[in-house]
């Protein structure tokens, strides 16, 4: 009881310290505050896990998770490699390329891009997933299968946010370049693709999640004895639910690093862009 | 006719190559057979064989058709070959997966908006929040609900969906909340309006419209969080739930007839919210 009586006192005064930190408006406050939000979530989990005897089963206290994450690292890592890497990196590379690639032709008919506008707007809302099954039936169980649902996955996001982003440059810019002489490849790259990338970008950001969602429910309907998914679905099987949390941490890095890359990524592409300028 | 003209053009496009994909790929098995058998096929009987196969790779429109009229239609709605019954299942844990996700993003939303240290401490984490692959959580919420003592799969599937579709209502929430310009703030201070007051007279109003905006994205999060929800914790009821089986049981038309069943349902739920959100806008003089 005490160690959940040390636990409220430790949120209570980490709150009081973030309260301080974020009324006092110092720079570093931006990054102490969620960083110190996060350790009292930890720590109290930890305490609360432990001092109310927690079974282990419903809820590992991050220490078991940690040593369970540093005693498995080539496991998480083949894991990694094979769902994250071979599945959802290539899958994204291939389902983000074909839809700027598909944008790009569309763009050259106002009646295709009337006509698929509405259509991908409405195939982007739906539940993707689904085709999950089909393609393992497809494709076999390894890590093909689950490129494939990645591409249908984030075909649809991306392609509608590189048709909007294509429309962004505006008449005047387009006139511009036509008073310079330029055909259709030279306004296209050098005005039109730059325009649309902050939209691309916006699409692409999306689609890293979708990429990673995919990659691991196709797992679900069949994958070799490796990946992340196999390894959730079998391990909650064992009840080794400390294994189950590792995999969420590599799950949780791997997509916080994904988004984070593009976003980077994209900071270097759209210096110019408003939203950028002015945030070194 | 300006807009629906390419709409149905491209929709007939998309048929006609799906035609073509169901015949190239579903021939291989029937030339095999053939080969087996020891025998010719003409264009036409490959034609006619790989449209009405059994277990095809592809299944051709009709079929998809075919067994999603069966679904809905043949049976009795509480019949467990009903799509009724099982899109039922899964529209219930959407619509409070979709519920709780409201509260939860509103009420952070206000928290932020009225707590610097809250805006600071929570913003990045829900960010990061999102970046993280759900799915991989779904089981994990399973196993302690069952150890909680839920025995129903409502509750885990809500709570995906809730996890899906709290951030778009949260986003616009804290957007639309700090809408009102500087001037109008400034305005309420000279009436002597309170913190209550300038919440609920100006910002709650000016917030609506950017609400019922993401209540679109939400809704449709919110169903792909119920099917993911079925996919990987063993349910046998639910759309999600009928592809698994159908994927496993080899029986294909299931599947796509399921995969169907569920784009139809986040069709008709996005057009549903979409009405709300018109007629919202509409009393709120947003759109003429």
């Amino acid at each position: 009881m005490t160690l959940v009586v040390l636990a409220i006192v430790i949120w209570l005064v980490a709150w009081y310290a973030n309260v301080r930190l974020a009324n006092s408006g110092a720079r570093a406050a931006h990054y102490a505050v969620p960083v110190i939000f996060g350790a009292t979530v930890l720590v109290m989990w930890e305490l609360i896990v432990h001092g109310l005897n927690v079974s282990p089963i419903i809820l590992p206290a991050p220490t078991a998770i940690a040593a369970r994450f540093a005693t498995s690292l080539g496991t998480l890592w083949t894991d990694f490699v094979q769902t994250v890497v071979k599945g959802a990196l290539s899958g994204y590379v291939m389902g983000c390329g074909a839809a700027v690639l598909a944008a790009i032709a569309i763009d050259r008919s106002p009646f295709l891009t009337r006509g698929l506008l509405p259509v991908g707007n409405f195939v982007a809302a739906l539940p993707i997933v689904g085709v999950a099954p089909i393609m393992v039936m497809w494709f076999g169980f390894d890590w093909q299968s689950k490129a494939a649902v990645v591409v249908a996955m984030v075909f649809f996001p991306v392609l509608v946010n590189a048709v909007a982003g294509l429309k962004a440059a505006d008449a005047m810019q387009r006139d511009l370049m036509r008073t310079y002489a330029a055909g259709y490849t030279q306004t296209l790259l050098k005005l039109r693709l730059p325009a649309a990338m902050p939209f691309i970008f916006n699409g692409l950001k999306i689609a890293t999640t979708l990429a990673l969602i995919g990659a691991i429910v196709a797992e679900f309907f069949g994958s070799p004895t490796m990946g992340m998914g196999f390894r959730i679905s079998t391990s909650v099987g064992q009840l080794a639910i400390d294994m189950v949390w590792a995999e969420i941490v590599v799950a949780a890095l791997a997509g916080s690093a994904f988004y984070g890359g593009v976003t980077a990524i994209e900071k270097a592409v759209t210096f110019w862009h408003p939203s950028q300028r002015g945030r070194a | 006719m300006r807009r629906t003209l390419p709409v149905l053009t491209v929709v007939a496009a998309i048929l006609v190559i799906w035609y073509l994909a169901a015949f190239w790929m579903n021939s291989t098995w029937v030339l095999d057979q053939a080969a087996r058998a020891d025998r010719e096929v003409g264009f036409a009987e490959l034609v006619s064989a790989t449209m009405t196969q059994e277990r095809p790779v592809v299944a051709a429109p009709h079929q998809v058709a075919v067994a999603l009229w069966d679904g809905v239609f043949g049976h009795a709605i509480t019949s467990k070959r009903s799509f009724v019954y099982h899109g039922w299942i899964t529209l219930e844990a959407t619509l409070w997966g979709f519920a709780l996700g409201i509260v939860l993003g509103v009420g952070l939303a206000v928290a932020i908006v009225h707590s610097r240290a809250v805006d600071m401490s929570v913003m990045p984490w829900a960010v990061i929040s999102q970046t993280v692959p759900i799915v991989a959580l779904a089981p994990m919420i399973v196993v302690v609900a069952n150890a909680v003592g839920i025995e129903d799969r409502l509750v885990p599937k809500a709570i995906i969906s809730a996890y899906l579709s709290y951030f778009p209502v949260l986003v616009s929430m804290v957007s639309g909340l700090r809408s009102p310009n500087v001037m109008q703030l400034d305005l309420l201070k000279t009436y002597g309006a309170s913190r209550a007051q300038v919440f609920w007279k100006l910002r709650v109003p000016a917030s609506l419209p950017y609400f019922f905006a993401s209540l679109k994205v939400a809704i449709a999060a919110s169903l792909i969080g119920a099917i993911v929800g079925e996919l990987p914790t063993g349910a046998i009821n639910g759309l999600g739930a009928r592809m698994l089986i159908g994927s496993q049981f080899g029986q294909p038309l299931i599947m796509w007839a399921a995969l169907f069943a569920a784009a139809i349902l986040a069709g008709a739920l996005i057009l549903v919210v979409g009405a709300i959100q018109r007629a919202a806008d509409r009393r709120m003089g947003v759109a003429q």
